[in-house]
Order: C-alpha cells, then structure tokens, then sequence
C-alpha cells in the first residue's frame, strides 16, 4: 500500500512505474500456461495390485492425511481408528493434518496441485471438487480396491455411486470409483417433545400429519419450525426435502441432480417453492430467519423456542447434549403410513486416494480400516452415523434419537429414498439457488421465478458440458 | 540506486510477479486444476456486461459512503468539537474509539452479527425505547443488509480519523485560531477557515486509508452475510475469493482483481489530486 505521504517524488514514482511495467512484461513474455495437463498426474493406475495389500510389508511409511473431521465425535473417532492402525502397523506412521471444511475445501487445490501432495484427502463429491480432481487425474481409481476389499458389496449403490466420475471427466455417479465415505448423513426432523406436548401435537407419522400440526401449533403460539438461514445453505436443504416430498419417488430429482433426469422445471420443484414461502408467509418459519445463523437457530430450538427443526443428522450430537430426553428425531415422515420413506442426503466427504501417492496399497487398506464394521462400531459409540452400520446399529439404546437415526439410515437405504444434496447439480448451483431462496423466503423472488432460475441455471450447464464433449 | 535493491527485490517478489501473475491468469480460462486455455479478453468483457459480475463494484462504492465519507465527517466534527473544550480523561475516550481498528476483524464480524440479528441488541433496543416498528432481520434485510454491513464498517474507522485529525489539529498554531476569533468568526466559520484546511493532508491520508479498506472489504462480508441475502452485499474481494476457490474460475476471479486493483488505484490517485492537492 502507497499512500500520498510516503515521500518519494511524483517523478522518481513515474520511473518506478515503468520499472514495474517492464518486469510485468517481461513476466508476462516468460509465463507459461498453468495447470497439469494430466500426464504429469500420477499413472492412474493402482489397478497392479490382485491381493489384499499388506501393509507391515512395506517398509517403514508416512501416511499424510488430510481431513475436516474437526468436530467432538468425529474428531475422537478419527483419533482412535488412527491409533488402532498404528498399533496395528508398527512400521506405518500416520501423519494426520485436521481442518474445518471450508478451509480444507480452499486448500486442497493446491495442495493435490503440488509436487508432494497428502496421500489421504477427503474430497467433496460434486462438479466443483471431486469431479474437477478426477478430471485433472489427480486421484487414483479405487475400483480394483473395491473389488479386492468387497466394497462394492458392502456399500448401497447410491451411496457408492456418489463418489464416481465418469472416464472421461464429464460426469459423476456413473463410472470410476474416487473415494469412500466413512459416515451417512440425511436431512431429518428434530422435535422438542416438551413443545409438541404443551401444544396438545402428537409427532407426526406422516407427511400429513407434520403439515396439519404447523398451523395449530402457530395457534397455540409456539414456533413451528425453528430455522436460521443467514449461511445461505440451510434453506437448500429444506426445500430439497420439500422437492422430495412433492415428487412421486425419489428417482426423479436424483436423476436431475446426477445429469439424466428432466431438470427443475416440473411440478415438485415448483410445489417446494410454493410451500417453503407460504410457510414464510404464515409465519411457520420465524421472521426475518436471513438474517439468523444456522447455529443460532439450532440453539434457539435446544432452548425450546420452536417445535419442529429440519436438518442434518451432523446436528444430533450436539442437540441431544443440550436437550437430554426433551429431543425427538426422526426421517422426514412417509406420505402414508409405512410408506418408503425418503429424503435428501447421502454421506460424508469421500476419502480418496492421490494419484501421486507412493503407498497407495497402505491407503486403501487404511481406507479399508476406517470403513469395515470395527470403525462403525467405534463410530456409533461416538454418536456418529456410520455409512454402514451393519450390527453395531444396535449399540444405541431402543427408542433413543441415535437409535433412530440410524433405523431411519437403514430404512432409507432399503427403500432406496435416498436424494442427493441439490448443489451436486451444477458447478454454480450452490450459490445461485442459496441466493435465490433467500430471495423467495424474503418473497422477493416468486415460486415460478425460482423454478425457472433453476431450470436456466441447469440447462446452461447441460449445453456447456455438451459443448466441451463435443470438443473433445 | 544499491541501497534500494533489498526493498525492490523483496517488492517484486511479493508485489509485482503475483500482480503479473494475476494479470496473466485474466487473459486464461482456468479453472485451477486442468490445463488453462486462452481466453483474451473475455473475462474483462464479462466483467462490464455481465450484471451479476457489475454488481459487487457498485455494491463497493455504496459501501465507500459508510467507510471513507461518514468515519472521515464524523471524525472531522468530533475532532473540531474536542479540539474547542478541554476534555476530562481524553486519553481514555481516544483510546476506546481507537479500539475497533486494533481488534481482528473477524472478532468485529462476529460481534456485529449478534449485535444485528433479529433477537440482538439493536432490536431490543429499539423494543425499549418504543421503537419496535423500525426492529427487523437486519443482516436478511434486501434494503438494510448494505448499510447494516456499512455502519460496522464506520464504527470500525471512525476512530482511526478522529486519532489522526486530533494529531494534526495539535500542530495547527493557536495563533491562526485567535486570529480567527479576533476578526470575530464563529465556531462553524473558524471550522472552515482554520480546522479544515489545516487538516489537509490528514484528510487525505485518512481517505485514501479508508477507501482503501472499504474496498478490499472481505472478512466482514465472509462473516456477517456471506454476499446475502441473495447478493445483497457481495463485493468484489469476496466474489474474487468465491470464483477462484468454490467455482473454479480462477480467470474470471483474476479479472476480477485486477478490476480492483485498478479502481483503489484510481480513487487514491484522485484523493491525491484533489484532497491533498498533488499536481505530477
């Protein structure tokens, strides 16, 4: 920074000027195009090894790991797995490098970009993270991993497919494996039984009944549905559940957020957008909620100010701390009645495997340990949901929120209900529905707009994707 | 010319090959990981038509009236008025507008949300004093996110103005002020003709300071709003942040910078021309 009274003359500065014009150009002259063209990425391969690998064999080994499990459960249960993989491997050292999502997530660029990348990173599933990872040949293809290890058989498909890119880059949910995810995750209904009873409400069985209890508990004069949506995210994850409801089954937005369905123009995106502003509108959802946090708004709910809460299973832990035996939780309830259930969700970021590794065999065993039914034991003792839960659902006491979050993991699974999140759909999609629901619930934005916001947002990138196909 | 290299090695190191750097990656399409293509000037036409990219500059320049003009008037009157009456425990009082200049900004950010949000301070406030009509969900507001993000920012260098004009108002001679009073000015007349130009050059410094980081306003934006609500309050450093590491367009994010390194540029040529009175 310069300013006016650092002295030096106007013309020494008009001098210096062009000194600095001159190192620019020739700068510019000197620069060569940035970015890996793919062939100075790692082979790709890993697609040598035919056994189970073993890692006390190799020798004495670094691992860097690089994760955002930063949070109390998931932190202590990242730590103890690791410690249990040392002990297990003497000669294996895991060098574990721990950041919050955000920072993980601008970090990670350039550190795959370098020549001495972590061996272990957790990739974000989606154009803007995964996808762009692959399409650099950045990350190894685990498939030959998935077939040794039989993760193909112990993961549900629509988890597994999540963390695929197509082989040529294009496309994800179809194709090579990039990455497993070590924990499941849903959007689900939070209630506080204390305000739910004080209003004469009974938790809903049904989609109907949840519907029918907001204006009543408006009439009582409780806050239906406690909600904070200054971060801009939550709001997607409430209409995507809305969307999900409005839909006849759950393969119709999940197609359009994986590249093969018919977009957001139709009838339950347009539904969703209706409802989530009526419920503005009627004051089902707090007041001026764009300008409360998404943090403030889940302790407003521990507090007991609001009934209902429509997030995350990330959120469990914490609510159960604050809330003891007041706490409900369920999966967004079914249409009828033992109905499948469905909802958006899907699993924590995939830990993949860096194409520049020197140990992939000690990574995808590793990969292997922090996934096998041990680690979703560990999991669930630390109030994680596992991806697979497997036995150790059973852990969690009857009737407790955990136990229900993990029957309802399950059942979503077996019913095949699981939706991706929506900001999968596109690079940019993120940040223009966020910005555009803020504007609806504000009712700024009408419903039809939003919709066809989404459709425009969606189909440019359909014909940018196709374009680059055709270029190539 | 040998005494200066250490510093103009370090300046081109750290200041001018990232600026070439920039400037080149705004002629690529890139995004960051795949090999770049040429784009010429794409990007920079982009920046000028494209309405959602035009925004978060005009966004910045709302935001200059809360962070250079306000902090600069304020701090001027203040600094008249303290310069008048002798001041019980001035020192204190200086020290505590001084304060938000010192704290990190994300502490401000952070404060500022809760202080803001619609069950924060300002509304009960305004609840007390029988004012509730004017409550509302400041930072979700369309019309009142910019300004409520605007008045954090002129809390934050109010102080710095008023530090540096009362500095500069003890250098004025006492004598020009008796002159003043002798040919029988009032208070606002000896404000204009004595205080006000006396304070020249610190007018400028304290402009070009505080335009400067209105401008390159990131950190309380991230916090507070994140560019809501919709993209209520998005400016360009944080749209430049936005597209080189969540987007993936490190081209269009370079275009970007450049477009602001070339506006605080401009603008601080012009205080220097007009405020500080620099002729090349």
């Amino acid at each position: 920074m310069s300013f006016p009274r650092s002295g030096a003359s106007p013309r020494r500065r008009a001098r210096a000027s062009a000194v600095a014009l001159a190192l620019g150009m020739a700068l510019l002259g000197a620069a060569c195009v940035p970015g890996t063209d793919g062939s100075g990425a790692g082979s790709g391969g890993a697609g040598d090894a035919t056994a189970v690998p073993d890692p006390s064999k190799e020798g004495k080994v670094t691992l860097t790991v690089w994760d955002q499990e930063v949070r109390g459960g998931q932190n202590a249960e990242i730590e103890k797995l690791n410690k249990e993989f040392q002990d297990k491997y003497p000669n294996v050292r895991i060098k574990r490098v721990a950041r919050s999502f955000t920072d993980l997530k601008t970090t990670l660029k350039l550190a795959l970009s370098g020549n001495n990348p972590p061996d272990v990173v957790q990739a974000n599933q989606g154009y803007a993270d995964m996808v762009a990872f692959a399409k650099a040949g950045m990350l190894t293809p685990l498939d030959n991993y998935a077939g040794i290890y039989g993760w193909n058989s112990r993961y549900p498909n629509t988890l597994l497919d999540l963390n695929r890119v197509s082989v040529d880059g294009m496309n994800f949910g179809t194709g090579r494996l990039y990455g497993l995810s070590q924990t499941g995750e849903y959007i689900g209904l939070y209630y506080n039984k204390d305000v739910l009873e004080k209003a004469g409400v009974e938790p809903p069985r049904t989609w109907a009944e949840f519907t029918a209890a907001l204006p009543k508990l408006k009439q009582e004069g409780e806050l239906p549905v406690q909600f904070g949506n200054l971060d801009k995210y939550p709001a997607i994850h409430t209409f995507g559940v809305l969307q999900d409801q409005a839909a006849d089954g759950p393969g119709q937005i999940r197609n359009t957020v994986l590249g093969k369905g018919d977009g957001f123009d139709n009838e339950p995106t347009r539904q969703a957008a209706r409802t989530l502003a009526d419920w503005a509108e009627n004051g089902y959802l707090p007041k001026g909620a764009n300008g409360t946090g998404y943090d403030d708004a889940a302790k407003k709910f521990a507090g007991g100010d609001g009934a209902f809460l429509l997030t995350g299973t990330w959120q469990l832990a914490d609510l159960k701390k604050q809330m003891g035996g007041k706490l409900g939780f369920m999966p967004p309830p079914p249409g009828k009645a033992g109905e499948p259930l469905r909802t958006t969700g899907g699993q924590g970021l995939a830990w993949s495997v860096t194409s520049k590794s020197r140990h992939p065999d000690v990574a995808a065993a590793y990969l292997e340990h922090i996934t096998n039914a041990h680690a979703a034991e560990v999991m669930m003792d630390e109030g994680v949901l596992p991806a697979v839960p497997g036995k150790a659902a059973g852990r969690a006491p009857e009737g407790s929120p955990d136990r229900q979050m993990v029957e309802g993991w399950e059942q979503l699974n077996e019913d095949d209900g699981m939706v991706p999140y929506l900001d999968y759909t596109t690079p940019t999609i993120f940040d223009t529905l966020t910005a555009d629901l803020q504007g609806l619930l504000e009712g700024s934005l009408s419903p039809d707009k939003l919709v066809s916001k989404m459709q425009e947002e969606y189909e440019t990138f359909r014909e940018k994707q196709s374009g680059e196909k055709a270029d190539r | 010319m040998l005494y200066v290299l250490p510093a103009l090695v370090l300046y081109t190191l750290f200041l001018l090959i990232p600026l070439g750097q920039t400037v080149w990656l705004s002629f690529l399409d890139w995004d960051g990981l795949t090999v770049a293509t040429w784009a010429g000037l794409d990007n920079y036409r982009e920046l000028f038509t494209d309405p959602a990219l035009r925004a978060p500059f005009v966004h910045a320049l709302v935001l200059l009236l809360f962070y250079a003009a306000l902090p600069v008037a304020i701090g001027l009157l203040l600094a008249a008025a303290l310069s008048r009456f002798r001041v019980r425990g001035m020192t204190f009082f200086r020290t505590v507008l001084f304060l938000p200049q010192v704290l990190a900004m994300v502490v401000v950010g952070v404060a500022w949300r809760s202080i803001l949000a619609p069950d924060g301070l300002l509304n009960d406030v305004l609840h007390a004093v029988g004012a509730g009509g004017l409550a509302r969900s400041w930072l979700g507001d369309y019309t009142w996110a910019l300004p409520a993000v605007g008045i954090v920012g002129t809390w934050v260098e109010t102080g710095l103005c008023l530090v540096l004009f009362l500095a500069g108002a003890q250098r004025i001679p006492r004598e020009l002020y008796e002159a003043a009073r002798m040919d029988g000015a009032g208070a606002v007349r000896e404000f204009f003709t004595v205080t006000l130009p006396g304070l020249r050059g610190e007018v400028a410094v304290a402009l070009t300071l505080t335009i400067v980081a209105g401008l390159r306003n990131f950190d309380l934006i991230y916090i507070t709003t994140s560019g809501g609500p919709g993209n209520a309050t998005s400016v360009p450093a944080f749209e430049v942040y936005r597209r080189a590491f969540e987007v993936n367009e490190v081209g269009a994010a370079a275009a970007m910078g450049v477009g602001l390194t070339v506006m605080i540029f401009v603008l601080t040529v012009v205080v220097a021309r007009l405020v500080e009175g620099r002729k090349s």
